[in-house]
């Protein structure tokens, strides 16, 4: 089985690409190399990269289109942050503590995704797009109108103002409407990011790479086949899609223990973000998820490393996009690429020819 | 008892008839043609047989067992498999995959146990391995097993097309103009190829075909469809000089 060979090495590529990266990053904290703003965007950038490979899933591998991943990344987010937000106090292993956050976030944006997914990934045509976009919207004004307490007596839930809880003296107020929730522990690092980053690729590759995956990926490539040999083309297309909308959710839980206050904004949760995802995954080529890791970093990294140009910024950023586009998906570029592998390797493409 | 006996069947597409009334019966084991001019709805037969339309009127009894008006999945799990006029395989997949797609409902393990790699996986994934080469090397694929199934050479897909279908170990395999747009050498080899898998999977076969070197070659019956409705059906060389058959086809 020489291609499965070849499949396997690819993946390790991936793994170790990872693997290393982090290893630099801590060396270079260590040596007091890195500023503190570069720091900072540690866990922003395994963040991104698993909601990027999360789109990915549906889009590269499932070939639907969806519009709302940073939905599935806010219920992630405001369901994890809440349950440690209730149980900061009783629940001190941290460590623990965030592993039941990750389950929540995960099962929360998965429930979702396959509710979302139901009606919709049954009709044929581009209908996942316009539903997903619409989820995303509803999700974050929802989440921006909810007031939620707890006391004594239980859970309080109201849509209008916190007055209208009427929570007892010992209450406590956790979701405060638009101002979101405050004081959620901070228990996300850039190690922890890493290791999730791990988990997902592990998730995603393994997925692709079995029996399902190969039933997802005949139904993108031809429904009308795959159901003349036998493949329950709604069944595993909820089933990818579920996985992706859980592995968002986990995106979002990273993102919400790294911050002292989370409140779903156009820029975290919003349309903007969900078009971000999709630039990094089409950018880092659809269906590759090693691609959609460097683009999601790489886009990420881009406007926080010209800040010293100032007006220049996002003229700079919109070039970067427009090469990376040629680079990825012109047939030149593609073919230019091949020979000079060719020349750097010989051997190696040498043989994949033969 | 048949292998597959058709009654009556009959599907219009808003005004136009486009099968009615018909009525195939086919013996374990046969080789068995469908002819007819373009458009006398023989693809629609087709999809009649394997669940795409579901019909207005008759019966479909394959091996004693009622499946008409059942999913498709259903009716590839009860065990008809096909192939299409227009190729359509995965075109991003492996040749390999493709053929382990068709494996799919023989080899099960959870979504579970793939993304775990539990035993079970390796287990499974290495009898599908060897179960997807062996039919691979029965239609001379095998070296091709890595490449990008929309890489092969058009023959070769329609090949694949048939091993991808046996994949699903069917009772009768249904295939769409399985030699249409091959030069005669290739034709040649195709109707070898057919009447291998017959023999040697035992399998009952229906083919839709136009070209009558093919037809008379390896079919022991033929149906002829015209204008949506059974013009003629019998053994081959009877049905080939029925001058009804032979006026339908030059047309006057
Ligand atoms: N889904 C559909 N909707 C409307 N009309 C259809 C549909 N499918 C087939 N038809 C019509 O039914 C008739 C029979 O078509 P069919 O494809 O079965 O012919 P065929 O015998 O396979 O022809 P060919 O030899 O050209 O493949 C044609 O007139 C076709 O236009
Ligand atoms: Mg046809």
């Amino acid at each position: 089985m020489k291609k499965l060979r070849k499949e396997t090495k690819n993946n390790l590529i991936t793994y170790g690409i990872v693997i290393l990266t982090y290893i630099i990053v801590q060396i270079l904290v260590a040596t007091g190399n890195m500023s503190s703003l570069m720091q900072g965007l540690l866990v922003p950038f395994c963040t991104y990269v698993i909601v990027a490979i999360s789109l990915n899933l549906t889009v590269g591998v499932l070939g639907e289109l969806s519009l709302g991943h940073a939905g599935f990344m806010c219920v992630g987010a405001f369901s994890s942050a809440l349950f440690s937000l209730a149980v900061k106090d009783s629940f001190t292993v941290a460590p623990l503590r965030f592993l039941c956050a990750i389950l929540i976030g995960a099962l929360s944006a998965a429930l979702i995704g396959f509710l979302v997914g139901i009606p919709v990934l049954r009709l044929r045509g581009d209908y996942l797009a316009i539903v997903t976009l619409a989820f995303g919207e509803i999700i974050k004004n929802i989440i921006n109108a909810i007031y939620l307490g707890i006391d004594g007596n239980g859970i309080h839930i109201s849509l209008k103002d916190a007055m209208s809880l009427g929570l007892s003296e010992d209450g406590r107020m956790l979701i405060k409407g638009a101002q979101g929730i405050t004081g959620t522990p901070h228990d996300s690092n850039f190690t922890i990011g890493v290791v999730l980053v791990l988990v997902t690729l592990f998730i995603v590759l393994n997925f692709m790479d079995s029996r399902s995956g190969r039933a997802v990926m005949s139904i993108r490539d031809n429904r009308i086949a795959a159901e003349s040999v036998g493949i329950d083309v709604t069944r595993y297309k909820l089933i990818a899609f579920t996985i992706s909308a859980a592995l968002a959710g986990v995106a979002g839980v990273l993102y919400a223990h790294n911050l002292s206050t989370l409140n779903a904004q156009p820029k975290n949760f919003g349309y903007n973000m969900s078009i971000l995802i999709l630039v990094f995954v089409v950018l880092g080529g659809i269906g590759s998820m090693r691609g959609s890791m460097i683009a999601a970093v790489l886009l990420t990294l881009l406007p926080e490393v010209l800040r010293f140009m100032a007006d220049y910024r996002m003229l700079i950023y919109a070039i970067v996009l427009i090469v990376m586009m040629l680079f990825n998906w012109s047939p030149d570029a593609i073919n230019m690429r091949k020979r000079l592998m060719a020349k750097i390797f010989p051997k190696k493409s040498q043989k994949e020819e033969a | 008892m048949a292998m597959l006996e058709v009654k009556n069947l009959a599907i219009s597409f808003g005004g136009l008839r486009a099968v009615s009334g018909f009525e195939i019966t086919i013996e374990k084991g046969q080789l068995y043609g469908l002819i007819g001019p373009n458009g006398a709805g023989k693809t629609t037969a087709f999809n009649l047989l394997t669940g795409v339309y579901k019909p207005d009127e008759g019966s479909i009894v394959l091996d004693g067992v009622n499946i008409t008006g059942k999913r498709t999945i259903d009716i590839c799990k009860a065990g008809i498999a096909r192939t299409f006029q227009n190729i359509r395989l995965f075109s991003d997949m492996s040749v390999l995959d493709n053929v382990k797609v068709g494996l799919h409902n023989s080899n099960e393990y959870s979504t579970f146990t793939g993304i775990l790699r539990l035993p079970k996986y390796f287990k499974t994934e290495k009898a599908m391995n060897e179960e997807a080469m062996e039919l691979l090397k029965v239609f001379g694929l095998e070296e091709f097993a890595a490449y990008n199934a929309s890489n092969l050479p058009y023959g070769q897909q329609r090949k694949l097309e048939i091993a991808r279908a046996l994949a699903t170990k069917p009772k009768l395999l249904l295939l769409d103009e399985p030699a249409a747009g091959m030069n005669p050498n290739e034709t040649k080899e195709l109707m070898d190829t057919i009447k291998f898998v017959r023999d040697h999977f035992d399998m009952t076969i229906l083919l839709i075909e136009h070209d009558m070197k093919l037809v008379s070659g390896i079919c022991e019956k033929l149906t002829v469809l015209n204008f949506g409705e059974v013009l003629c059906q019998g053994d081959t060389s009877e049905v080939l000089n029925n001058p009804e058959v032979i006026k339908a086809y030059l047309g006057e």
